[in-house]
């Protein structure tokens, strides 16, 4: 590490633009570290937000494996699988990162080169996979219907699984409008989309339909499952709906607490511009990998640094993916 | 520090390690799609011991990353300790006092949820 850029050092006592080591890191390692520490208790602040709602809402939480279960091109229930590919998908695009900085001490440019590129492909397959991720929780599975006081219940059949409104419910043809501010009230702004059905229509198809149950938010604490309702009680919750919910935003959740969806987007949507960011840094790295800037500077340090926050995102994917899916 | 100078390849003890975390992860997976009852439905200092099983994984995976990957290990041992015991005091000292209140919070609150619905 002689050949820093700065290696005369006339001024004793001061770090000198990197020519000094203190505890034998350089300047630019050591700032990355201490970005790395704040970085990481403000992570932690978020997953503590989290938590804090969660221990609040410990009766009623939404449980992940029943809002995570999609894989593509494969229909039906299968809860972690697709999320477990995305965390082995970002250790493995940290191992390549690993490996680029092990060829970087050895100066071999080519496999730098190659071992840069594959991180960079794998940091894309994790952000596509989040993407998707993303868009089957916004577009929902099996909608539900919010109450007055804002609690959701959703439909299960005689098993016990849940399932979806298209699957039970009748269309009455009832024509309906969407809320517009120019011919509705002004002060109200534009509604969302039309929900797929009307409140009614899915009352009456759950008194048509003797074998689907009404399921609430609450967790009963022997074995940990949402209760599933009688029939007559039921009754004493579909009185209070007010409108049917497919999918989750910020304002509404149809797998349960909306809290739930805006840690969701906050958390793993702040993660994921960690990936895009780590991306964008990566691909410079590489470029410049190519046109041999570090070969010419002697060293390859700046792979390592780059390296360092790579990991950090991986690092910090770990515990995102433990409280949110595994907990 | 020894080993960067002498510039051996570490890419045998970096595959290893890869091999770790993915058994890891493996583990993890099978535990939190199964949830044997026997541990899940369990309490042990305020969580389930499944919870407690995850935790500690979670806690090796981080190791393995912190060590191995960002190469904590080859650090000196000073710059590793302000790195690793300022954080981790930190965080700990945060989701006690954090995670405390929540508790709390639900235990007032959950008397005024009103699941009968009447």
């Amino acid at each position: 590490m002689e050949a820093t850029v700065a290696t005369e050092n006339k001024n004793e006592g001061a770090w000198h633009g990197g020519g000094k080591k203190p505890l034998n890191a350089s300047y630019g390692k050591m700032m990355m570290w201490f970005f790395i520490m704040s970085d990481a208790l403000t992570f932690s602040g978020f997953l503590a937000a989290y938590g804090l709602m969660r221990f609040k809402f410990l009766d009623s939480w939404p449980i992940a494996d029943e809002v995570f279960t999609h894989v593509p091109f494969i229909h039906g229930h299968y809860p972690m699988y697709y999320v477990a590919f995305m965390t082995f998908i970002l250790i493995f695009s940290s191992v390549t990162m690993v490996l680029a900085v092990d060829a970087g001490h050895q100066m071999k440019k080519g496999k730098v080169t190659l071992y840069m590129l594959l991180t960079i492909i794998g940091g894309l397959i994790f952000l596509g996979s989040q993407a998707w991720e993303w868009k089957n929780f916004i577009g929902g599975t099996y909608g539900a219907l919010e109450l007055e006081d804002g609690k959701i219940v959703q439909f299960v059949d005689a098993t016990g699984h849940q399932i979806a409104l298209e699957d039970f419910v009748k269309r009455d043809n009832v024509e309906r409008v969407q809320h517009t501010r120019s011919n509705g009230l002004w002060y109200v702004e534009d509604a969302g989309a039309i929900p797929p059905y009307t409140v009614n229509e899915v009352i009456q198809s759950f008194n048509a339909n003797p074998n689907i149950a009404l399921r609430t938010e609450e967790i009963i604490s022997e074995t940990k499952h949402k209760k599933i309702l009688s029939r007559e009680e039921a009754n004493t919750f579909l009185e209070k709906s007010i409108g049917v919910v497919k999918g989750a935003n910020l304002k509404v959740n149809e797998y349960g607490k909306t809290l739930f969806a805006d840690f969701f987007f906050f958390i793993t949507g702040f993660h994921g511009f960690h990936v895009f960011s780590g991306i964008l840094i990566n691909i410079i790295i590489f470029f410049n990998v190519i046109i041999g800037t570090y070969e010419r500077r002697g060293h390859y340090e700046m792979v390592e640094k780059v390296g360092l926050y790579w990991h950090f995102v991986d690092l910090v994917w770990v515990f995102v993916f433990t409280f949110f899916y595994l907990v | 520090m020894a080993h960067e100078t002498s510039h051996d390849s570490h890419a045998g003890l970096i595959w290893k390690v890869f091999g770790f975390l993915s058994l890891v992860t493996v583990v993890e997976v099978i535990l939190g799609i199964s949830k044997p009852d026997s541990i899940h439905l369990t309490n042990f200092l305020g969580t389930s011991i499944l919870n407690w099983i995850f935790l500690i994984l979670t806690l090796v995976k981080a190791y393995g990353i912190a060590w191995y990957f960002m190469h904590l290990k080859q650090e000196k041992a000073s710059l590793r300790r302000a790195i690793v015991w300022t954080t981790v005091f930190l965080i700990c000292y945060l989701s006690f006092i954090i995670l405390v209140e929540g508790g709390y919070i639900g235990d007032v609150m959950s008397k005024y949820t009103n699941w009968n619905n009447k």
